[in-house]
């Protein structure tokens, strides 16, 4: 009989042991599992607390409410909404109208970011004077305040409906909002829109046609008429041969407002330049502390192939410091997304206004309502991060690092 | 506003995660020594506090009349000021002992919130307030207005309610603050400010030129205005109950402040029940003999509070209409204190 091979430790047990009690080793898992134990009875201890004092004081609970009429309204709506729907969708209504602020607001943030950041490196004198001015104006001011400037600011400005400042009678500036003219789907729509999405997936492939020629074989394709064919062109033709493809209904002063159009309500303005500039002065510090992180060799050594600035900053420093960039930034698009619960303050109808606010001013069921509302932000929140650490991960890959 | 709401949903689920409803209100406040109110955040007439911090108001009254009945001291309170959207939650929360803050009554409001109103300070309706420039002389004009509210009110649920029977169209911006509501009418946002009418006077004053500004003669709403105590303490609702009851009752009797140590002294049968020399009527009540004395001295009857807060020697200059007592064709009926 040979020596038998020693089984070897349970793999399972062993990484549980590592996970749960670090050093301690099994006395710490013991002490984890008393701890998550007394934790889980508290929890129960509460929630279950709750539920019978709520009911003997016969507070209504359950989520049962979502299903009632909500019967109030709702000034801007991207889905369909009338006084006669119930809580969920109002929810809903509350849901999109804070993302749709977060993700203007966060598009144009960063686009703004970027430039005072860049504006601030500058070598010109004045120029990065006046981005540093930016920066350290907007972030030493509260932003509850400065939405608040732009909402009253704005609409002290604006002239009242019947005096509308007018651009060649189609769009109107009042203290109502920016009315446009609304497109009305026409007949021809639909085959303009299969030609146009057509020739911008057959753009994009011809534009990595034309980079694997660049970088596999050092050709230069000039592709810029065949795109610009394909994107405009041929949608042209599309409209020669179905008639339009949109027809345009225009605003008409009709007693206090205008009727017809779409209209963008100043609440929305105030809020999402608010919440832009403000994020904007912190983001542009991020970038340029990015930009900076790069060694100022890689600068020199595209002035020295003979690239402008702008292509070295393009080519070379800014997808270097991306690295950088992208974990400080993913902070600032979740705290401008948070912030925007601001709006209550201007009328803005997002989520903590109308389902935080009146839903649960309407219903009494504030345990219920909070952990919704709770809930949207976390998983919005986890979700920007999640697509921010994936941009990141794709970002280190591409980089070698 | 988030973070006010948020900490009281918390102290709503903590509250009532550690015990039973607590029954004996009385005995807390009188073991505190402090009666807790909720009013509002503001609304001249109602509740307002001055430059020095002192709260005025009919609601502020009726607290003040409670912390006479029970502690026999107007000062021992602590007025606690609460947004529409935060009052319910502090009132189940425990925060506050009684809410006196124009609420209307509603059944929803009653049935559901784990909380009952003991009665009527106010009987209001809904009105719109709008520019006198824009020469409107009926709420039926107001097609395609914008209207500024105050959210988590039943005023936007009966705004809703009124534009659609009426078939108008209308586009709302609701507030977190009545004053935030307010800036924005005056910055000419909304063609219309609509609230409980004693609301729209009230606001009225707040504005730069309150005579530009008209009440639309439409009332499109009952808005029954009163106090709110918890469920579950029966004797504590019926001492907030009583203490508005004793106030009209003495408006009926002709007991005022000045007059109410002379009428204790008066032999009649109703005057020595209502003031306790004859009977322990207050005593039933978990409260003393001379509760009706305490409340009268500390506040008036309903008709002075009503006089010195909305009334004709206040700024509102309200006049008393449905708010007179049953006997001079009004709403205020008590019912009798035997």
């Amino acid at each position: 009989m040979g020596v038998e091979a020693r089984k070897p430790p349970l793999q399972f047990a062993l990484k549980l042991r590592r996970a749960l009690g670090g050093k301690a080793g099994w006395n710490g898992v013991a002490v984890q599992l008393v701890f998550g134990t007394i934790l889980a009875w508290m929890a129960y201890e509460i929630i279950s607390n709750a539920r019978t004092n709520l009911e003997t004081q016969h507070i209504a609970a359950g989520f049962g409410f979502l299903q009632n009429s909500a019967s109030f309204d709702v000034n801007q709506t991207l889905i369909p909404y009338s006084g006669s729907d119930t809580y969920f969708r109002v929810f809903l209504v509350g849901v999109l109208n804070t993302l749709l602020v977060s993700v203007v607001g966060i598009f144009f943030a960063t686009v703004i970011g970027f430039v005072v950041a860049l504006c601030r490196l500058s070598p010109n004198w004045l120029v990065s004077r006046v981005g540093g001015l930016y920066v350290e104006a907007i972030r030493n001011l509260p932003l509850l305040f400065q939405i608040l400037f732009w909402y009253l600011a704005v609409l002290a400005a604006l002239p009242a409906p019947r005096q509308s400042i007018s651009i060649f009678n189609t769009v109107f500036l009042n203290n109502r909002g920016v009315i446009v003219p609304s497109p009305l789907a026409q007949p021809g729509f639909v085959p303009f829109l299969v030609v146009l999405t057509l020739g911008i997936v057959a753009s994009l492939a011809l534009h990595s046609y034309a980079r694997r020629a660049l970088f596999a074989e050092g050709r230069a394709i000039r592709i810029w008429p065949y795109v610009l064919t394909l994107i405009i062109g041929l949608p042209l033709v599309t409209t020669l041969v179905f008639g339009m493809p949109i027809t345009f209904e225009w605003p008409q002063l009709k007693g206090f407002n205008f009727a017809g159009g779409a209209r963008i309500i100043p609440e929305f303005v105030a809020l999402t330049v608010g919440l832009s500039t403000y994020t904007a002065a912190f983001i542009a510090e991020i970038v340029r502390a990015g930009i900076l992180s790069v060694h100022k060799g890689q600068m020199e050594a595209g002035s020295s192939l003979g690239l402008s600035r702008g292509a070295t900053l393009r080519l070379i420093v800014v997808p270097q410091a991306m690295r950088v960039i992208v974990p400080p930034l993913t902070n600032q698009y979740l705290n401008l997304t948070k912030n925007s619960s601001l709006a209550v303050a201007i009328g803005y109808p997002d989520l903590v206004s109308v389902f935080a606010g009146t839903s649960l001013s309407q219903t009494g069921q504030a345990i219920e309502i909070i952990a919704m509302t709770m809930g949207v932000y976390l998983l919005t929140s986890l979700i920007t991060s999640a697509v921010m650490s994936i941009y990141g991960w794709r970002l280190n890959r591409s980089l070698g690092a | 506003m988030k973070r006010v709401t948020l900490a009281l949903s918390l102290a709503l689920a903590a509250g009532l995660s550690a015990q039973a409803a607590d029954a004996q209100t009385l005995k807390t406040i009188k073991d505190r020594g402090m009666l807790s109110c909720g009013v509002s955040q503001g609304l001249p007439g109602f509740s307002s506090p001055d430059d020095k911090g002192n709260w005025t108001g009919i609601d502020v009254d009726v607290c003040r009349a409670i912390a006479a009945a029970v502690l026999n001291d107007t000062t021992k309170i602590k007025f606690v000021p609460l947004s529409a959207k935060d009052r319910f939650t502090a009132l189940q929360s425990g925060e506050i002992d009684v809410l006196s803050r124009n609420t209307t009554w509603t059944v929803s409001r009653d049935t559901s919130l784990g909380a009952n109103f003991t009665g009527v300070t106010y009987y209001d309706g809904q009105g719109f307030m709008v520019k006198k420039s824009l020469k409107v002389n009926s709420a039926l004009e107001l097609n395609s207005a914008s209207v500024c509210v105050q959210t988590g009110t039943t005023t936007e649920l009966n705004l809703a309610d009124y534009f659609k029977a009426n078939n108008m169209k209308y586009e709302v911006i609701a507030f977190g603050t009545i004053d935030e509501a307010i800036k924005a009418y005056e910055s000419g946002r909304c063609d219309v400010f609509t609230d409980d009418s004693s609301g729209l006077y009230a606001s009225r004053l707040k504005l730069t030129n309150p005579a530009d500004h008209i009440v639309l003669p439409e009332i499109i709403s009952k808005e029954p205005l009163g106090p709110m105590v918890r469920h579950g303490d029966d004797q504590w609702f019926d001492i907030v109950k009583w203490t508005l009851f004793a106030m009209v009752t003495a408006e009926e009797l002709g007991i005022t402040q000045k007059n109410v140590d002379e009428m204790a002294k008066s032999d009649k049968p109703e005057l020595k029940r209502v003031l306790g020399t004859d009977g322990n009527l207050g005593e039933q009540l978990g409260l003393t003999k001379d509760w009706v004395i305490r409340i009268v001295k500390a506040v008036g009857n309903y008709g002075e509070a009503f006089d010195r807060n909305v009334g004709a020697g206040s700024p509102l200059k309200i006049s008393r209409g449905i708010n007179n007592l049953w006997t001079k064709g009004g709403l205020q009926y008590a019912p009798p204190i035997r």
